[in-house]
C-alpha cells in the first residue's frame, strides 16, 4: 500500500474551507499530546485555554478586544499577500502608529477637544504608512526585497520606541519609570460594554473588513491584486501596473497595521508604554492565511487567534503554564494549515503504483 | 532501405496504458522497434507521443504495461537505468542548464564513470565523428538553439547507445540544420543504433523513417511504412478526418499602411534574452503579414515592445495609422485600435486559476467598457464571455470554470474570441496555433484570414513554416533581433527562407533578396 | 598600545560575525538548490535553545554543539516536508518556521532561563597562542570559529569543484531538466535544507554557547533575517558571505565600543546600525537587477512537482 498525490482535475473550492478546520482540528490534538509531555491533563488545559477565558461576558469582549489589531493588520497583510507582497514588518509599523498618535496625544495633553482622537487615528495611520512606505520606495526604486527590509524596519521602530520612551516621551512625573503620562479622557476610545475594555475600534475594524471586501472582489484594485499575484506576466498584458500596486498594497497594509497601534494606545493601554504589542504584527500574518486571505475569513481567524493570547495569559495564572505555549500554538497551527492546503490542489491516491486505480 | 541486423527487436511495448485525472494518455499501446531502424512516432500534440517516451525513458511511471529491451522483460525505474540499458534521449524542451558550461551539461547527463575519463576528449572525438562541433568551455546560454541540440546529442552519443529516442528536434532547426541532423541519424543508424523518431512533421519522416507508428488520442491507429504513404495519407490516419485549408478571399480591400514600425531597437531585460536592432516594417489594412524565424531570435521581445508591456525609446517608432504609440501603455495601444495573443496561454495570455469571464475581464476591460467608478460591471463581462463561447466554439460547461481547465485549444479559441470581438484595427498574434490540435488551429488561422478580409491588419510571429505559407500576404524573417525586408509569400521558396532563418542570405549577401523580390 | 585596542576588537568581532557565518554559509547552500528557507531565524532560536539546554544538562561542550546543530535540522526537517512534500509556498513556509521557532524556543528554554554556561573553551598551543596580540588571535578561539572559517572554504569547494556540488547547482539552475535526466530534485533539496539547518542551528549554537553563555528569549535578535540578506550581498558566494559577516561583526562591535566609550549617542540609536546597514547593503546589491538576475539560481523559491 502507498500513499500518493495526484493532481485534482480542478481545484477543489471546498478544501480552501475545509482546511483551516482540519488545521485546527490537528493543532488541538498535537496540542494535548504536548501538555500530556509537559505533565499537564491535556483536557484541564485544553479548558483553561480555550473554555475558561470566553465563559463570561468579560471574557468575551476581552476576546474581541485582543482580536481587534489582528483583524485590522491582517486585512492589510491579506491584500499584500494576495499581489506576492510580503510586508512582514507590521510589528513595526504598529509600532510606528503607536508612536505617532501617542505623540499628538501628548503633544495636546491638556486640549480637551474631540477633534483629538480623529487626530489620534489619522496619525496613527500615517505612522504606519510613513514606516510602509520606507519598504514601498526601496522596492520600487532599488528592486529590494520588501521581506527583509520591512522585518529590518520593525527592529528599528522598536529601538525607536525604547529611545523615546526613555527620553522624550517619558512622563517627567513618572520617577524615571520608561512609560508615558496617561492619556487625557479626550484621547481614549469611547467603550462599547460598560466595565470592559471593548472600545469603538472593534466596530471601526468590522467596517473596514467590509470595505477591504469590497475593494478586492468588487473592485477593479481588487482584481489587478489578484491577477499581479497569480500570473504577473498576465498582469503585464493586461497593462496593470506593477509599481502602483506595490504602493497600494504597502500603504495599505502600512496605514492598517498604524491603525492598529492608534487603537492599542489610546484604547487598552491609554499611554506609552515600552512594549506596545505582543507580537500582533507577527500572529496577524498567521491570522491573514488562515482567514484564506479573505477580508471575512480573516474576522473569523483574528477571533480565534486572540483565543491563543486569552487563553495563554489565562493558563499562565490558572495551571502556571509557560506563556510561551501561545507561541507554539501559533506556529503549529500554521504548520497544519500549509500542510492541508495541499488537498485544496492534490488528493490522496492510495494503493500500489503499478496497479490500475482511479 | 533497413540495415539487415539481428531479428530480435531492440524494444518492444505491451499494452502500455497511463492515465491522468479525466484523460487516457496511452490506451494499450504496442511499439516494436529493430536495431538501426529510424522509427517515426507520429501524432498530433496531445496524441501521447510524450507521455510513451516518458514511460520508455523511465521518467514516468505507466499504469500498466510491459517492456522488452532486447528481447528480455524489463522495468525502467529512471532514466539513469534506461542510459545503463543504452537508451539515449533528446528532449524537445532540452534538459540543460544555461548557467553551466557544455561540458558541465554533458557530465551531468552521463554516468559519473564517464564523467570523470577525459571528458574533453572524448567530447571533440564524438563531435568530429558525427560532424556535430561543440566547444566544451562554452556557457549554455551563449549557444544558439541549434548548438544546444547538439549538446544533447552529444551527451547520448557518449554513452555509446543502442537506441536514440528525439522528441521533435526538428521544431526548432532551419531546414539545413534538419539536413544536418538527418545525415547523423543516417550515420548512426547504419552503425546499428535504433532511432525513436517523434515529429508530427509528414514530410521529415517520409524523408527519414524506415516505418512509423502512427498515435490518435493515446491509441496506436496504424503502423506503415513511409515510403508507401503520401503525407496527404498519414496526415489523415494521423488527424481521423479530411483537412481543411483556409479559404482566402484575394485582394477585394483596399490597403493602406495600419501599424508603422520604423527604426524600432530595444535592449533585452532578460538576461539571456535578444535585443531589438533597427527594426522596421509596416502591416496594411486586410493583409497578413508572417514574421518567420527560429525560436530566441527576439519574437518574444518583439512581441512585448507591439503589446506596449515594453515601450518604445521614441513615440513615434511604432504609429497606427498615423498616431505615435511607442510610449503608450498596452490599455492606451487597445484603445487605439491594437489587440494581442501572446505565446503562453496560461500565465500571460490568461490566469490560469481565474475564471473564464474574470479572463474575458482582463483584456477586455478597457475597450469594451466594462468598468464604472472603478468597480466591475459582473453582468455585462458574463454577457461577453458567452458571446465569445458561441461565437468561437468554445466548449465548456460554465464561464466560472477556471482558464487551466480547458483543453489547449479551447483556451486558445477562448483567447482569439475575446480579442476579435473587440473589433481591432490590428491583431499580433505570436504562435497562434503552437500545441493546439488540428480543428482548433483550422478554425484559428480562419478567423485570422478573415479578420484580414474585413479590413484587419494581421501580424502573425510563428515558427510554423506551413502556417504562415498558408496564411500570409507576405513574409519577413526575423534572426538575432534583426528583421528582414518583406517578401511576397507566391514568390519565396522554403528552401530560400530557411536560409535567411539561418541568418545567412538576407543579413550577409545583399543580394540574395534583390534576386527573390 | 594599539594593539591593545585593536586585539580585543577584533576578538569580539570574531565572536559577532561567527553565528552569521554559520547561517549564511548554510543558507547559500539550500538557495543554490533553488530553495528559499525564510527560517533562518527560527533555525538559528532553536538551535541556541537546544545547544543550552544540553550543554547544561551534560555539561559537556561537544554534546552541546552537536545538539545545536540536530535541532536546527529537525526545524529544516518540518520546513523540507511542508515545502517538498506538502509543496506550500516556501515564503509562507519560511515565516512560519520563524514564528513556530520563537515559541518553540521560549517554550523549551523557560527552564532555563537564568543559568549561565562556562563557555566554549578556547584552543591553547603553548607557545604560540601566547604570542602577544595574533597569538590569542589566531591560534585561541574555541572549535565553532574554526569550523565556521573551515565550512566557507568546504562550501566553495563543494559548489564548485564537486559532481555533487554541480548536481546541486543544476537542481536550483532548471529543475525540471534536473529531474528528466534523472536525478532526484526531492532529494537533492532535502538533503540541502537539512544542511542549512545544522549550519543555521551552529549558528545559534555558538550564540547560547559562546557569544553570550545563557539563554534569552529571542536572543538570535534578527540575526537570521540578517543571514539572508548576506546570501543576497554574498551574490550566493560563500567566502563573500564569509567577509560580508565579519563586515557586520565589525558594524555590532562598533556600535558596542561607541556606547562603551560613552559616545553621546542614545544606545537605542546605536543598535539600529546593524538593521540600517542591512537595508543600506541590500539597495546597494539590488540596484543592479541584471547582475541579481545573473547571479540567483533561476528556479530560487519555486517548487518542483513531477507531472506523473
Amino acid at each position: 500500500m502507498l500513499v500518493s498525490l495526484e493532481l485534482r482535475p480542478k481545484a477543489s473550492k471546498a478544501m480552501v474551507y475545509q482546511s483551516p478546520l482540519i488545521a485546527v482540528f490537528m493543532t488541538l490534538i498535537t496540542s494535548m499530546v504536548m501538555f500530556w509531555l509537559m505533565d499537564t491533563d491535556p483536557f484541564l488545559a485544553i479548558n483553561a485555554y480555550f473554555i475558561e477565558p470566553v465563559s463570561t461576558l468579560d471574557g468575551v469582549a476581552e476576546l474581541l478586544v485582543k482580536a481587534t489589531p489582528l483583524i485590522l493588520i491582517a486585512l492589510g497583510l491579506s491584500v499584500g499577500f494576495q499581489a506576492n507582497i510580503w510586508n512582514i514588518g507590521a510589528e513595526g509599523q504598529l509600532t510606528l502608529g503607536a508612536i505617532f498618535s501617542g505623540g499628538i496625544a501628548l503633544a495636546y495633553f491638556d486640549v480637551d477637544t474631540p477633534f483629538l482622537l480623529p487626530a489620534m487615528l489619522v496619525f496613527g495611520v500615517l505612522g504606519g504608512m510613513f514606516w510602509a512606505a520606507i519598504p514601498a520606495i526601496l522596492k520600487v526604486r532599488y528592486n529590494t526585497n520588501e521581506i527583509l527590509t520591512s522585518l529590518m524596519l520593525t527592529y528599528v521602530g522598536l529601538l525607536l520606541l525604547s529611545y523615546l520612551i526613555h527620553g522624550p516621551l517619558r512622563d517627567p512625573d513618572g520617577f524615571n519609570f520608561p512609560e508615558s503620562r496617561l492619556f487625557h479622557d479626550s484621547a481614549l476610545l469611547p467603550i462599547i460594554i460598560e466595565g470592559s475594555r471593548l472600545h469603538i475600534g472593534f466596530l471601526l475594524t468590522l467596517f473596514i473588513a467590509v470595505l477591504t471586501w469590497m475593494l478586492l472582489i468588487k473592485h477593479i484594485i481588487g482584481f489587478q491584486i489578484r491577477v499581479i499575484g497569480m500570473a504577473p506576466a498576465a498582469a503585464r498584458f493586461a497593462g496593470f501596473k506593477q509599481k502602483k500596486l506595490i504602493w497600494i498594497t504597502l500603504l495599505f497594509s502600512g496605514g492598517a497595521a498604524g491603525l492598529a497601534g492608534a487603537f492599542e494606545v489610546s484604547g487598552p493601554i491609554g499611554q506609552i508604554v515600552p512594549v506596545i504589542s505582543p507580537g500582533y504584527g507577527f500572529t496577524a500574518i498567521i491570522v491573514a492565511f488562515l482567514g484564506r486571505l479573505h477580508p471575512l475569513g480573516v474576522v473569523l481567524a483574528g477571533i480565534l487567534m486572540a483565543l491563543t493570547y486569552l487563553g495563554g495569559d489565562a493558563a499562565q495564572i490558572t495551571m502556571n503554564l509557560p506563556n510561551a505555549v501561545t507561541g507554539v500554538f501559533q506556529g503549529m497551527l500554521l504548520f497544519f494549515l500549509l500542510a492541508s492546503d495541499v488537498l485544496i490542489r492534490y488528493r490522496f491516491k492510495i494503493g500500489s503504483i503499478k496497479k490500475e486505480t482511479t | 532501405m533497413l540495415p539487415i541486423m539481428s531479428k530480435t527487436p531492440m524494444l518492444q511495448l505491451f499494452g502500455v496504458t497511463k492515465r491522468y485525472p479525466g484523460v487516457i494518455a496511452n490506451n494499450n499501446v504496442d511499439l516494436k522497434i529493430m536495431p538501426g531502424e529510424i522509427h517515426a512516432l507520429l501524432g498530433e500534440n496531445g496524441a501521447g507521443k510524450s507521455t510513451l517516451v516518458k514511460y520508455i525513458y523511465g521518467v514516468q511511471k505507466a499504469d500498466s504495461g510491459t517492456l522488452e529491451w532486447c528481447g528480455k522483460q524489463t522495468k525502467i525505474n529512471n532514466p539513469k537505468m534506461a542510459r545503463k540499458l543504452g537508451i539515449g534521449m533528446v528532449f524537445q524542451h532540452f534538459s540543460l542548464f544555461d548557467a553551466l558550461t557544455v561540458k558541465e551539461n554533458i557530465s551531468l547527463g552521463i554516468s559519473s564513470k564517464i564523467a570523470n575519463s577525459d571528458l574533453d576528449k572524448e567530447i571533440i572525438n564524438i563531435s568530429k565523428k558525427y560532424g556535430l562541433p561543440l566547444d566544451p568551455d562554452r556557457y549554455v546560454h551563449t549557444l544558439s538553439v541549434g548548438e544546444r541540440q547538439r549538446i544533447e546529442v552529444v551527451r547520448c552519443l557518449l554513452q555509446d547507445p543502442s537506441m536514440l529516442i528525439m522528441d521533435e528536434p526538428t521544431s526548432v532547426l532551419t531546414p539545413q540544420e534538419v539536413e544536418l541532423l538527418f545525415r547523423t541519424l543516417r550515420q548512426l543508424s547504419a552503425d546499428g543504433v535504433s532511432i525513436l523518431y517523434i515529429s508530427h512533421k509528414l514530410q521529415e519522416i517520409k524523408d527519414l523513417c524506415h516505418t512509423a507508428t502512427i498515435m490518435r488520442m493515446g491509441e496506436v491507429v496504424a503502423t506503415c511504412n513511409p515510403d508507401h504513404e503520401t503525407p496527404y495519407s498519414m496526415a489523415e490516419m494521423m488527424m481521423g478526418k479530411n483537412i481543411s485549408t483556409p479559404n482566402r478571399v484575394e485582394d477585394s480591400i483596399n490597403k493602406s499602411p495600419a501599424l508603422i514600425i520604423s527604426d524600432l531597437s530595444i535592449q533585452s531585460e532578460k538576461s539571456y534574452g535578444t535585443d531589438l536592432k533597427n527594426i522596421n516594417f509596416t502591416v496594411n489594412t486586410g493583409e497578413v503579414l508572417g514574421i518567420a524565424g527560429i525560436a530566441g531570435n527576439g519574437q518574444k521581445e518583439l512581441m512585448a515592445a507591439l503589446s506596449g508591456e515594453v515601450l518604445a525609446e521614441r513615440p513615434d517608432s511604432i504609429k497606427i495609422a498615423n498616431e505615435p504609440v511607442g510610449l503608450f501603455y498596452p490599455n492606451q495601444r487597445r484603445h487605439a485600435g491594437m489587440v494581442f495573443v501572446p505565446e503562453e496561454r496560461l500565465g500571460h495570455a490568461a490566469v490560469p486559476m481565474m475564471s473564464l469571464w474574470e479572463n474575458a475581464f482582463l483584456s477586455g476591460a478597457t475597450k469594451m467598457n466594462f468598468k464604472k467608478n472603478g468597480f466591475i460591471r459582473v453582468a455585462d463581462v458574463k454577457d461577453y464571455t458567452h458571446d465569445i463561447i458561441k461565437k468561437f466554439g468554445v466548449k465548456t460547461p460554465n464561464i466560472q470554470n477556471i482558464a487551466s481547465s480547458l483543453s489547449g485549444g479551447n483556451l486558445q479559441k477562448f483567447i482569439f474570441g475575446r480579442e476579435i470581438l473587440q473589433n481591432p484595427r490590428i491583431i499580433v498574434a505570436i504562435q497562434p496555433t503552437w500545441g493546439v490540435d488540428a480543428g482548433s488551429a483550422a478554425a484559428i488561422r480562419q478567423s485570422l484570414i478573415d479578420l484580414a478580409s474585413k479590413g484587419c491588419a494581421v501580424l502573425v510571429i510563428s515558427q510554423d513554416l506551413e502556417e504562415l505559407f498558408e496564411i500570409s500576404d507576405r513574409l519577413s524573417v526575423i534572426y538575432d533581433g534583426k528583421l528582414s525586408p518583406s517578401i511576397n509569400t507566391k514568390s519565396i521558396s522554403l528552401k530560400q527562407l530557411g536560409l535567411m532563418m539561418g541568418g545567412v542570405s538576407v543579413f550577409s549577401e545583399k543580394g540574395a533578396i534583390e534576386n527573390v523580390s | 598600545m594599539i594593539i591593545d585596542l585593536i586585539v580585543p576588537a577584533l576578538l569580539t568581532i570574531i565572536t559577532a560575525s561567527t553565528p552569521l557565518v554559520f547561517a549564511a554559509v548554510g543558507e547559500i547552500v539550500v538557495e543554490k538548490s533553488g530553495v528559499l528557507n525564510l527560517g533562518v531565524e527560527g533555525m538559528m532560536v532553536v538551535g541556541a535553545v537546544g545547544g543550552f539546554a544540553i550543554a547544561i544538562i551534560t555539561d559537556d561542550p561537544v554534546l552541546a554543539i552537536l545538539a545545536g546543530a540536530l535541532s536546527g535540522m529537525l526545524m529544516a526537517l518540518i520546513f523540507g516536508l511542508l515545502t517538498l512534500y506538502f509543496y506550500s509556498n516556501q515564503v509562507a513556509t519560511g515565516l512560519a518556521l520563524t514564528l513556530f521557532g520563537i515559541g518553540f524556543s521560549a517554550l523549551l528554554g523557560h527552564k532555563f532561563v537564568g543559568i549561565t554556561f562556562e563557555g566554549l573553551p578556547k584552543l591553547y598551543i603553548s607557545g604560540l597562542s601566547d604570542i602577544p596580540g595574533i597569538g590569542q588571535l589566531i591560534f585561541g578561539q574555541d572549535v565553532l570559529v574554526y569550523f565556521s572559517i573551515l565550512s566557507a572554504i568546504a562550501v566553495t569547494w563543494f559548489l564548485g569543484r564537486t559532481r555533487w556540488g554541480m548536481i546541486v547547482r543544476a537542481v536550483g539552475e532548471n529543475h525540471d531538466s534536473a529531474h528528466s535526466i534523472g536525478f532526484s530534485v526531492t532529494s537533492v533539496r532535502l538533503s540541502c535544507i537539512l544542511f542549512g539547518g545544522a549550519m543555521a542551528g551552529l549558528g545559534g549554537a555558538y550564540l547560547s554557547l559562546a557569544y553570550t553563555p545563557l539563554w534569552v528569549e529571542n536572543m538570535t535578535a534578527g540575526r537570521g533575517w540578517i543571514a539572508l540578506a548576506l546570501v543576497v550581498f554574498a551574490s550566493w558566494r560563500p567566502w563573500r558571505a564569509f567577509f560580508g559577516a565579519y563586515l557586520f561583526g565589525g558594524i555590532t562591535i562598533i556600535q558596542l565600543y561607541a556606547q562603551g566609550l560613552g559616545v553621546d549617542v542614545p544606545s537605542q540609536i546605536l543598535s539600529m546600525l546593524p538593521y540600517l546597514a542591512t537595508i543600506i547593503v541590500l539597495i546597494v546589491i539590488s540596484r543592479d537587477d541584471s547582475r541579481l538576475r545573473l547571479n540567483a539560481p533561476a528556479c530560487l523559491g519555486r517548487n518542483f512537482h513531477t507531472s506523473g
